[in-house]
Parts: structure tokens; C-alpha cells; sequence
């Protein structure tokens, strides 16, 4: 009998226990909620058609006329005088995708700048960075020392001060409005260097030297040892280094003249003005690449945050 | 074996740094150089040394002092909020909880997502036009112009709040895991309040994040125009007018010599903020290592 009772205060103690966790749970959730909200309702608005989106968020941007003061507009009176929030549609429709993707090809050009723009500064800061890691790994004395110093000042630079120096050159090499004055700063950018020596240094410098008596040379020991040993820091980077610079603004609005080569990070503004009625489409779209990157990725921006610090 | 033969050996692995410090040589030392030389002459192509003139005419250049006031005062006000707010979520997600990872996950999100493609849904809320203020008239409220008054400032905070949040968040979890639970268990043992165990042991690991985190967050904080451009474009309210918005326009004007004299005080700025970093680096390490 003693036994039973005790048994039962104990699975009530732990009723409880489990109880507070899941309203805990519950709570986190709600504020989670709240973070992805944004997210969710471009994506949900992205299946309206484009009437019923001018019908609720067409007056948006009219800065000729006080809402408050009278109707928005009274010769449209299926336009509402202000926003309302909606999530769901009234009619799922596939309309502003089947305009984005197949009839007006503006969107497309600029998805397309974009991922020529993003995909030589990943490969090529990944690839750059990692011959220059090799180097700091061998490397540790006092003259490789302060040329890592150097990086890590540069890496953590705002672009206040390094866009300067990068229009310089690019003038002299008559770069403006082309794409390799944004890209080819990108791809000597450090941070992939300090990301891949941290991770390279801590490798044991046995590996190389068992692999050297065996008569490797230095090429081999880095594709075939290192590198793989590396593969962490590798992903890490395609992850950061591409949530980044899929994000881009400062550069293409000083280093591209012509609307027309922008990137959407850009040119997606000037839909939400122009064509609202697509703009949710657009964006979703644009969304993707960086969703699909956390879906299958996250694991690896975490790593890649985690040990951005200075530390090994 | 021999230093000499060593060193025929080892140097082709010299070779690997070659293209990235040619690179950054080109693209930003060099370069630099002459920014620093355009700092001090008075016209690009004529070059009379006139000194720390152009810094001076910068220092009394009324969109200079406002832009640089703005970022300034944001970051100031950010700072506070993004580490202990993230320091609150990382201390909520760190507890026994329910689905913890896809928790987390929906916390990081925000981080992935490119500005661009959500800022709609904050022009929808905080347009003159918006829902907010359609919700706020319901309720007899009178309308604002969140955008163009000086609200604009918090609607930019809470853009880079939710964006920013994430990343100090798994900063701090990864911090989190290296308090010993076996100290936390005998502390509870011996009758220390949750407070009391925070304080004493959960705080002592985290200072080094949380001071990481700090200059981090504040060297992060210049990236604020990115939010800004895109909600509110070139010509933003004034209180929104950010550093990069006026270096963007002396490009426009190609005015060299505010612009390198500019880029300088940044320069002056974030070297005063690393050394910091790198001194907060040190003394925590060494701190760890004690302990």
C-alpha cells in the first residue's frame, strides 16, 4: 500500500513536470509563430490572384490621397482604402506564378542575375580560401601571423570602408557596371580563409607528415588529406556565404548603373511598388534557394555561426 | 632534417596563399592606400596635400554628422536588445522542451530568408496605407505614419531584431552546452535557487559568448542600411538616413574626398571596436583556461 501511494505521487510529480514542459513548449511555439510569420504570409499570399490582391493591398503605396480623410479611390470601389491583414486566400490560384515564370520574363532576368551574380563568389571564395588556409596551416610563423591578422580585420570590415577601395579598382580597370566588380571582390573576401584555417589547424600534424614521407606532394596532401577533412567547414560556407550574398544590396546599387543587370535582392523592391499583384509570387520565388538551402543545410549554418568566433 | 631542406620543401605551399593575397591586395590593401592619399589632397586629379582639411569640411558636413548620428544611435539602442534577447531565447530553448530542434529551426529562419522577399510584409503592416493602422482605427486610434515619423527608427529595430535574433541565439546555445550539468545538479543539491545557479555558474560560461556577441553584434549593426534601403529607398525619413545612404549619394556625386576621408573614420571606428574584440578574445580565453 505504502508502495503504491508513493508510486502515484511520483507519476503525478511527473505528470506535472511533463505538463509544465508542454505549456513551455507552447508558449515557445506561439512566439516561433510569430518569427515565421512573415515568411508564412508571403508564401500564402503568393497563391492569390492578382485581383484579389490589388483589391487588398492596391492603395498600399498611393501617396497621393489621406485615406483616412476620404476613400482611397472612389472610381475603384473593389479596392480597399487601406491594407487588412489576409493569409488565406479567397480563391488558391496560380496566377502570379504562371505571369512571373512565363509571361513578363523581367523577374526571371533578374533571378537569373542573381545566381550568376551568387554561385562564382561561393565557388570561387570557397576555392580561393581554401588554398589560402593550406598555406596558413604550414605556415605559422611570425610573417604568416600577421598576414592572418590582416584577414581577420578585413573579414570583420563594414562596407562603409572596403566598397571604397573596391570602386577605386574597379575604375581602373573600367569594371563599373560589371557584375565582376561585385563579384570579384566577393571572392577574395577573408572570411572563408579564417573559416577554413581554423578548421585546418586543428587537424594533427601527423596527417601530413606520415603522408609526406610517403612522398605526397603538397597538392595531394591538400586535395586528398585536408580538404576532406575539412568538408564541414566547406558546406558551412556554401551556407553562409550564400545567405549573404543571395542578400546583397550595397553593391549592386553603387557598382551597377543599369536596373537591368540587378539582382532581385534589389529589383524585388521596385516590384512591391510597381506591380504589387505579383510581388508575393516574386518574392516567394526568391525565397526558395535560401529555404531549400536551411532545409537541407541547417546543420551546417549552425556549425559555420558557432565557430565564426575568433577562437579555435 | 636540415632547416635548408626543409624550407625546399615546404615553400611551394607558399604558393597556395598566392591568388588570395594577390586579391586582396588588389581589391582592398592597395587600394586602401589611396584612399588614404585621397583623404589628404584636395582633388583627385590635381593632388594638393591639404592635410586633415577634407576631414574637417567632413566633420561640419550636416548629412555626414546625421547619417553618422543615425547608425550610431541605432546600434546603440540594437545592441542591448538583440544580445539579451537572444541570450533570453537561447536560456527558453535550452530548458527540457517539447520538438526543440524544429523550435530553434523556426527561430533561425528569419536569418536565412533575404530582406528583399519579406520586407512587403512589413510594408503591408507599417505603410500610412497599412494593416496596423486599418487594425488601429478599428479600435478609434489615430492613424501614424509609422515610416515617415520617428517610429520609423523602432520599425527598423524590430526588422533587424527578427532577422538578427537567430545568430546570437545559436552563439549562446552552443555556449549553454559547455556549462557542466553535474555542477548545476549539486548546486540544486545544496539548496541554490534557479537564480542563485544561474548567476554562479550558467553566467560565468556564457560571459565570453556574451561578450563575443557584443562587438559582434555592434560591428553587425552596420549592416543595418541593407533593412532600411529596401524598406524606405534612397531617400528615407531622416531619422532612418543611415552612413551607407550618404557614402551612396558621394559615390553618385563621385565625390572622392569625402568618401575616402568617410571610409576612414570607419576605418578609425572598427579598429577601435577589434582591438576590443581581440582584447574581450584574450581575456576570456584566459579566463576559461583558469577556471
Amino acid at each position: 500500500m505504502m508502495q503504491f501511494q508513493q508510486l502515484a505521487k511520483k507519476n503525478s510529480r511527473r505528470l506535472v513536470r511533463e505538463g509544465a514542459i508542454l505549456v513551455k513548449s507552447g508558449l515557445i511555439l506561439v512566439l516561433a509563430l510569430v518569427f515565421v510569420f512573415p515568411i508564412v504570409m508571403t508564401v500564402l499570399n503568393s497563391f492569390m490572384s492578382s485581383e484579389e490582391i490589388i483589391a487588398n493591398y492596391g492603395m498600399l503605396f498611393d501617396k497621393t490621397r489621406n485615406p483616412w480623410e476620404m476613400p482611397a479611390a472612389p472610381e475603384l470601389p473593389w479596392i480597399a482604402p487601406t491594407a487588412h491583414f489576409k493569409l488565406i486566400p479567397d480563391l488558391v490560384s496560380a496566377e502570379q506564378y504562371i505571369e512571373i515564370l512565363f509571361k513578363s520574363t523581367d523577374y526571371l532576368i533578374k533571378f537569373w542575375n542573381s545566381v550568376f551574380l551568387v554561385l562564382p563568389i561561393v565557388a570561387g571564395q570557397i576555392f580561393v580560401g581554401a588554398l589560402a588556409a593550406y598555406a596558413f596551416t604550414r605556415f605559422r610563423g611570425r610573417l604568416a601571423q600577421i598576414i592572418f591578422f590582416a584577414y581577420i580585420i578585413l573579414m570583420l570590415m563594414p562596407f562603409q570602408v572596403t566598397l571604397v577601395p573596391n570602386y577605386i579598382v574597379a575604375e581602373w580597370f573600367g569594371l563599373i557596371d560589371n557584375p565582376l566588380a561585385i563579384v570579384l571582390p566577393g571572392v577574395f573576401s577573408t572570411f572563408s580563409v579564417f573559416l577554413i584555417t581554423k578548421y585546418m589547424r586543428r587537424i594533427p600534424r601527423d596527417y601530413i607528415e606520415v603522408a609526406q614521407l610517403d612522398g605526397a606532394g603538397h597538392w595531394a596532401i591538400f586535395t586528398r588529406i585536408l580538404l576532406p577533412m575539412c568538408r564541414t567547414a566547406v558546406y558551412s560556407l556554401a551556407v553562409l556565404v550564400f545567405i549573404d550574398f543571395w542578400n546583397m544590396v550595397e553593391q549592386p546599387i553603387i557598382f551597377l548603373s543599369d536596373p537591368l543587370t540587378h539582382p532581385l535582392s534589389v529589383f524585388l523592391v521596385k516590384v512591391n511598388e510597381g506591380d504589387i499583384g505579383l510581388a508575393f509570387a516574386a518574392s516567394t520565388l526568391y525565397m526558395i534557394p535560401a529555404l531549400l538551402m536551411f532545409f537541407h543545410g541547417e546543420q551546417y549554418l549552425v556549425e559555420g555561426i558557432t565557430h565564426s568566433g575568433l577562437k579555435g | 632534417m636540415k632547416l635548408r631542406e626543409k624550407l625546399h620543401r615546404d615553400w611551394p605551399a607558399a604558393l597556395f596563399l598566392a591568388p588570395s593575397l594577390l586579391g586582396t591586395a588588389l581589391f582592398f590593401f592597395v587600394p586602401f592606400l589611396l584612399v588614404i592619399w585621397y583623404a589628404m589632397v584636395d582633388n583627385p586629379v590635381i593632388m594638393n596635400f591639404v592635410g586633415l582639411k577634407n576631414f574637417i569640411s567632413l566633420f561640419q558636413n550636416q548629412a555626414y554628422l546625421q547619417a553618422a548620428g543615425n547608425t550610431l544611435l541605432f546600434s546603440i539602442i540594437s545592441l542591448p536588445l538583440v544580445v539579451g534577447l537572444s541570450l533570453a531565447l537561447a536560456l527558453l530553448l535550452n530548458g527540457k522542451l517539447r520538438a526543440r530542434s524544429q523550435l530553434r529551426s523556426l527561430f533561425l529562419s528569419p536569418l536565412l530568408v533575404p530582406v528583399a522577399s519579406v520586407v512587403l510584409v512589413w510594408q503591408v503592416l507599417f505603410s500610412y496605407n497599412g494593416a496596423l493602422n486599418t487594425s488601429l482605427a478599428d479600435f478609434g486610434f489615430i492613424p501614424v505614419d509609422w515610416l515617415k515619423s520617428d517610429s520609423a527608427r523602432f520599425v527598423i529595430i524590430g526588422l533587424y531584431l527578427w532577422k538578427n535574433l537567430g545568430y546570437n541565439m545559436v552563439l549562446f546555445l552552443a555556449a549553454l552546452n559547455t556549462v557542466p550539468v553535474e555542477m548545476l545538479d549539486s548546486a540544486r543539491v545544496d539548496g541554490a535557487t534557479a537564480w542563485q545557479r544561474f548567476r554562479a555558474i550558467t553566467f560565468k560560461y556564457l560571459t565570453p559568448t556574451l561578450l563575443f556577441t557584443l562587438v559582434i553584434s555592434f560591428i553587425n549593426s552596420f549592416k543595418i542600411f541593407r533593412e532600411t534601403y529596401l524598406l524606405a529607398g534612397d531617400y528615407p525619413f531622416e531619422v532612418l538616413y543611415m552612413l551607407q545612404h550618404y557614402m551612396n549619394n558621394m559615390f553618385r556625386s563621385l565625390d572622392y574626398q569625402k568618401l575616402s576621408a568617410a571610409a576612414i573614420v570607419m576605418a578609425l571606428v572598427m579598429m577601435a571596436v577589434i582591438a576590443i574584440l581581440f582584447m574581450v578574445e584574450s581575456r576570456s580565453g584566459r579566463d576559461l583556461e583558469e577556471s
